[in-house]
Formats: structure tokens, C-alpha cells, sequence
């Protein structure tokens, strides 16, 4: 593979696999929410997120041209071959770490997708232009449940805090580039994470102020998901999302 | 959880032009998030262009005991169907 063509694989792959895991994590929830329809509402986001991957993972077999589709990629790859950032495939916790994670990762979303909506790779544009108005709800609901919670009783306010404590340490390597996203930066194809995080903050601000919780630090930030370094999580997530394709590997519906 | 928010009533509007018909009902702490309830609930498979909730408190029903009075006496004037009328050819489509 020529390198242009690898490094718009492995973009796609990151972003396929933000959305695949993400996805995952919230059908967990389906059957188990607090209520009837705030198990739709999240099993939605999880709908929403797996359809934008399967989008990004065809894309990405076809750019790597080794007869591999979204299914060949997501359920016959291994833990150390997932791209994904660290934030989705933390455990689901409480609903309001789950709201917490959602919070973080949907306002990012919507900057990228914003973003990629002009991308140089009109495919890629494409899809983003689909994802963006998705996205573009998550995040609003997500800060609706942040501050609902975050304001809400002395309880709710805990686990809002806790749970945002939690998911501080990830943020930091949603912004992370490195040589390859540059390269496609320069051609116009990738989004300069950077330039995003200023306005993600400002996102983050406004909505902690809403809700009279406070913005932290990263701390200790923690990175490694690009590389395929992940917790044991992820392997516990896939080995779920894995077991059938991976025993009866021609199965069809 | 549930049982502890009020209901509201969803009215979903298919299309432009149409009315906003009654589509069913869901649990919501307020106004607002009984809107995303709704959306999330009654037009997932693109059903819808526009909602309405209201709390299903706020509607005033009639008497199901009253029916006989109420309706019953309309079963007999068919006189006010307009169906007795010579319509002109120019008038395809009353």
C-alpha cells in the first residue's frame, strides 16, 4: 500500500473505531436504562454511532484494498489492532458516567464531523456531512442529562461529579496528532485536532457553568489507543461483540 | 423512576401540511425532555417533521357514561353529510 493511502486508512480506522466501540459500550444499556425511554433515547446513540461506523469501516477496507468490509474489520480484528481513544471503551459505570463519557466525546464529535464536512476526500466529506447532524444531538442531549444532573439533587450532583472525574484523564488524547493526521492535514483531508480544542473547551465551560460543576484539569492524562494499547476493557467489550462472527465466520441473517 | 415523571401525549406531523395526529405517550420530569422522549420514541423511523407533547393532565376528556347523549343523536342526520347537492363539472374534487 503507498504511504497516502495508508495513512487515510488508519484516519478512517480511528474515527470508524471512536464510533464502533462507543457504539458498543451504549448497547449494554439496552434493557437496563432507568426508564423505557431513556433506554430508546441510548440505544439510539448506540444505532446512530454503529451506522456512522459501518460508513468509516467500508470506506477504510476499500482504501486498503484487501477485500476487507466494516464486518471483516470490526468483528476479526484484535484488541492491539483497534485504533479507538481510550475515553469510549471505559466500562459504562453509572448512567452518569455513561452521560459523562457521552458529554465529552459527542462535543468532539461534532467538531470533527463539522469539520470533515469540507474535507479534501469527498467520500469522507460525505459522511461526515451525515454524521455531523447525529453528532450534533448526542451532544445536546448529553449536556441536557449533564447539567439536569450536575444541578439537580445531592445524589445526582455526586455521581455527575464522579463521573466526570472520571473521564478527565481521557480527553486529552482525543486531540492527540501525530506525523500521519498532519501529512493529511496538509492535503486537506483530516481535521487539525488542535485547532478544535479551543472551541471544545469553551463547549465544556459553558455547559459545566450550566450545571454549576467545575472544569479540570487532565491531570494524569492517559494516551495509547491510537497505537492499539488498550485496557483489558476493550478486550472484555470485544470478546461480546466478537463471539458469534468469530465462531460461525459465514453466518448470514 | 419512571412512574414518578408525569405523562405527556405525542402528536407526531408525518408531513408538511398534514395535522399532527396522536401518536401515543411517554414518561418525561418536564416540557423538554418529554420533546426528546418523544423524538427518540415516535420518530425513529423517520415518522415525523414536527412534534407536539402536552401533559396528558391538561386534556379535558369527555365522559365515556355520557356517550348516548353526546353522539348518539348525530347516528340519524344524514341530512348533514353534504351529499345531496348537484355539484357542477367544473368542481372535480370536493
Amino acid at each position: 500500500m503507498n504511504q497516502p493511502a495508508d495513512a487515510l486508512f488508519q484516519y478512517l480506522l480511528r474515527l470508524g473505531d471512536d464510533s464502533l466501540i462507543l457504539g458498543q459500550r451504549l448497547t449494554e444499556w439496552c434493557g437496563h436504562a432507568p426508564t423505557i425511554e431513556v433506554d430508546l433515547s441510548l440505544s439510539n446513540l448506540a444505532l446512530d454511532l454503529i451506522g456512522q461506523a459501518t460508513l468509516l469501516l467500508d470506506y477504510a477496507g476499500e482504501v486498503e484494498d484487501k477485500g476487507r468490509d466494516a464486518d471483516r474489520l470490526a468483528f476479526h480484528r484484535d484488541a492491539e489492532q483497534f485504533t479507538n481513544c481510550l475515553l469510549v471503551e471505559q466500562p459504562n459505570g453509572d448512567f452518569a458516567q455513561t452521560m459523562a463519557r457521552q458529554f465529552f466525546f459527542s462535543c468532539y464529535s461534532e467538531l470533527m464531523f463539522a469539520e470533515l464536512e469540507t474535507s479534501a476526500d469527498p467520500r469522507l466529506a460525505e459522511i461526515a456531512a451525515k454524521a455531523v447532524k447525529e453528532v450534533r444531538y448526542h451532544a445536546d442531549l448529553a449536556a441536557d442529562w449533564v447539567i439536569r444532573l450536575g444541578d439537580g439533587t445531592d445524589e445526582s450532583r455526586r455521581r455527575m461529579i464522579e463521573g466526570l472525574d472520571w473521564f478527565w484523564r481521557f480527553v486529552d488524547e482525543m486531540f492527540a496528532m501525530d506525523a500521519a493526521e498532519n501529512a493529511l492535514v496538509q492535503r486537506g483531508v483530516a481535521v487539525d485536532r488542535a485547532a478544535i480544542r479551543e472551541a471544545f473547551d469553551q463547549r465544556i465551560a459553558a455547559t459545566l457553568a450550566q450545571a454549576g460543576l467545575e472544569v479540570q484539569a487532565s491531570g494524569w492524562p492517559l494516551s495509547g489507543g491510537r497505537e492499539g494499547r488498550h485496557g483489558e476493557e476493550l478486550s472484555r467489550l470485544l470478546a461480546e461483540m466478537q463471539v458469534l462472527p468469530r465462531a460461525h465466520p459465514e453466518a448470514v441473517w | 423512576m419512571s412512574k414518578d415523571w408525569p405523562l405527556w401525549e405525542v402528536f407526531v406531523r408525518t408531513r408538511g401540511g398534514l395535522d399532527h395526529r396522536h401518536a401515543g405517550s411517554v414518561h418525561a420530569p418536564d416540557a423538554e425532555l418529554a420533546l426528546r422522549h418523544a423524538r427518540d420514541t415516535y420518530t425513529r423511523r423517520m415518522e415525523g417533521v414536527s412534534l407536539w407533547v402536552v401533559k396528558s393532565s391538561d386534556i379535558i376528556a369527555s365522559d365515556p357514561a355520557q356517550a348516548g347523549e353526546l353522539f348518539a343523536p348525530a347516528e340519524t342526520k344524514i341530512y348533514r353529510h353534504p351529499t345531496f347537492y348537484d355539484l357542477p363539472d367544473a368542481v372535480k374534487h370536493m
